[in-house]
């Protein structure tokens, strides 16, 4: 008997090759998870978001679990520019897997200055959360907008040649559209996408359950959701669509690869059982090997939409 | 900081991406076989379970994240923060103490010996001995009991005495008695019931313990009000101390900083992941 040979896992999202398609959801994320998993075997690595201005964060609680899902409201709890470039920065530097670092500012221009001051030998690209509140619009996220998310991209890309990946938030209107106006202004890629804002009440006290009484739903049941968003962003725009909702196991990472998804995001999972996206990967090299894909890539937008016949209304007139 | 000292040695980046086959990771999900789970009185479980090499050389202060199994009609999301009974590492067990009070531990409650219940650690920073040290005093409240019990144990393997100061609401409600009696432990009881828990005679017993040279440092875990007590005589005598702090969890790795409490450091307020740079703190950092 032949044996199949290895699939090949790799995937590029733009200018960048990533030896696979897993990778952390940003803010789930830390150097302590080398104690848990082998770094190489990554396909890129993904910061918690940093700020130029020092933030404590949001205060306590900051997360409630639901029924399948979590609802965080940590606050970017952020030490700032120097302290990630001196202290951050070198804990990565060994291994040969891109570092993507998560940025997030409340202006455009903010942003912008970051992601020149991060444009560094050693970080591979830029992941720009745009998902979160901007001072210029009353407190509304960037990506909540058409024209908030073209004039921060515009920026963006004027400050850095580096990959740039926009991250975009689910609470809008039109994904679709913000995405194309992220592609419009010259992003690399977009992330779809960040956290549901939710809430909950704690019934014996009657108080929000967060400190800040809103916060980010993620986990397994924003997954069906989020993969419809995938399909139809990945549909609107032709850069590549990093998926990012309720990932734990390859068939959810194949999914997302089949709606159009060209890398994924693991984020809450890792939580749970904190190897996840090693098993994924592993997972995903046994799918291939099984379904006889000889490329991760090929599945790519692979999910097979077949024109519905006609209804059949004849036994509307056959009633009696 | 402290971690290069507490810390099993972590495969440094350069060990990593030098050699892929080399990587051994320490910190170890697994399924682990419910070994034994009982009742010790009406509030608490004693549960045991066999495990890796690895989970079993947990040290007293660190703790385990368990993935609880689903109680009828209740969903546990995220796993829970369990601190270390005991562990035997001949046997390969590991025992935890636990109060059923919410959907997790109504959850363990369930599990029968044979059982499988998925567990992650050993997890943060336990305890540390002197082996100067001659004689400790270990303060706890509450479940704060069960996570000074495996230190009990090391101080005895240390050859340091331990005089245990216990607070419970009710005589009957004092778990681990024995188990520090029989790793040669004082035991001193204090109750609400009997009016003897309250922070004036609790300093009187310290003071005592103090003059009675028995008290080279202080350990304590579950009362912020104890602790006070404690980091205020420290301060008077200079005498070293540890608190095991807790907080509400969720990835247990230093990932989420959803656990974070603030610390006194030098005069200067930081913010530290209670599962990551503790759970085990100094005593005159820690803030109530």
């Amino acid at each position: 008997m032949i044996r199949p040979s290895a699939p090949d896992l790799s995937v590029r999202i733009g200018e960048l090759s990533l030896r696979n398609p897993v990778m952390p959801a940003s803010g789930t994320f830390a150097e302590g998870l080398e104690r848990v998993m082998d770094f190489n075997r990554l396909g890129a690595f993904v910061t918690k978001t940093i700020t130029r201005e020092l933030r404590t964060g949001n205060p306590l609680p900051r997360v409630v679990e639901r029924p399948g899902s979590l609802i965080n409201a940590i606050g970017i709890p952020s030490k700032g520019v120097p302290h990630f470039v001196a202290k951050t920065m070198p804990h990565y530097a060994p291994y040969d897997t891109p570092l993507i670092v998560s940025i997030s500012a409340p202006t455009a221009e903010g942003f912008a200055s970051l992601a020149a001051e991060l444009s560094i030998p050693g970080i591979a690209g830029i992941e720009a959360n745009i998902s979160c509140p901007n001072i210029e619009e009353d407190g509304k996220a960037f990506a909540m907008r058409t024209e908030s998310t073209a004039a921060v991209t515009r920026q963006l890309r004027a400050a850095t040649r580096l990959p740039l990946w926009v991250k975009l938030t689910p609470n809008t209107g039109d994904m679709p559209e913000i995405a194309r106006a992220a592609e419009g202004e010259g992003a690399d890629a977009v992330v779809v996408a960040n956290t549901f804002l939710s809430m909950a009440i704690d019934l014996r006290t009657f108080r929000p359950c967060l400190g800040n009484i809103m916060g980010g739903l993620s986990g397994p049941a924003i997954k069906p959701i989020v993969l419809r968003h995938v399909y139809q962003c990945s549909r609107a725009v032709r850069i590549p669509v990093v998926g990012c909702g309720g990932i734990s196991t390859a068939e959810d990472a194949v999914e997302y690869m089949l709606a159009g998804a060209s890398a994924v995001q693991v984020g809450t999972a890792t939580f749970l059982q904190p190897a996840a996206m090693t098993t994924i990967i592993e997972g995903l090299k046994t799918f291939c090997l099984q379904r006889d894909v000889p490329r991760v890539a090929d599945l790519i937008g692979g999910v097979v939409i077949e024109e519905a016949d006609e209804p059949d209304i004849a036994w509307l007139s056959a009633a009696p | 900081m402290s971690d290069l000292l507490d810390r099993p040695p972590a495969p440094g980046p350069a060990a990593g991406a030098q050699s892929r086959a080399a990587w051994k990771g320490s910190i170890v999900a697994e399924l682990a076989e419910v070994v034994s789970h009982q009742a010790v009185n009406v509030e608490y479980r004693h549960l045991v379970v066999r495990c890796s090499a690895e989970a079993a050389s947990a040290r007293p202060g660190q703790f385990f994240q368990l993935l609880c199994p689903h109680p009828p009609g209740e969903q546990p999301f995220l796993r829970r923060p369990m601190s270390l009974y005991g562990a035997d590492p001949e046997k390969r067990h590991v025992a935890f103490l636990y109060k059923v009070t919410g959907a997790g531990t109504r959850g363990l409650d369930t599990l029968r010996p044979g059982d499988r219940l998925d567990i992650m650690g050993p997890l943060g920073v336990g305890f540390t001995l002197d082996p100067n040290w001659r004689s400790i005093v270990a303060v706890g409240r509450g479940a704060g009991l069960a996570t000074l019990a495996p230190l009990a144990q090391a101080a005895k393997r240390n050859g340091t005495h331990v005089t245990a100061l216990f607070s419970a609401r009710r005589p009957e409600l004092l778990v681990s008695v024995d188990l520090f009696h029989a790793h040669g432990a004082d035991v001193i009881a204090v109750t609400d019931s009997e009016s003897t828990s309250g922070p004036a005679n609790v300093e009187r017993i310290l003071r005592r313990l103090i003059q009675d040279g028995q008290s080279d440092a202080f350990f304590t875990c579950g009362s912020s009000r104890l602790m006070r007590v404690q980091q205020r005589l420290a301060k008077e005598f200079a005498i070293p101390g540890q608190v095991a702090m807790e907080q509400q969890m969720a990835c247990g790795v230093g990932l989420c900083y959803c656990c974070v409490r603030d610390f006194n450091i030098d005069g200067e307020i930081v913010s530290r992941r209670v599962c990551w740079d503790g759970p085990v703190f100094d005593l005159m950092e820690a803030l109530p």
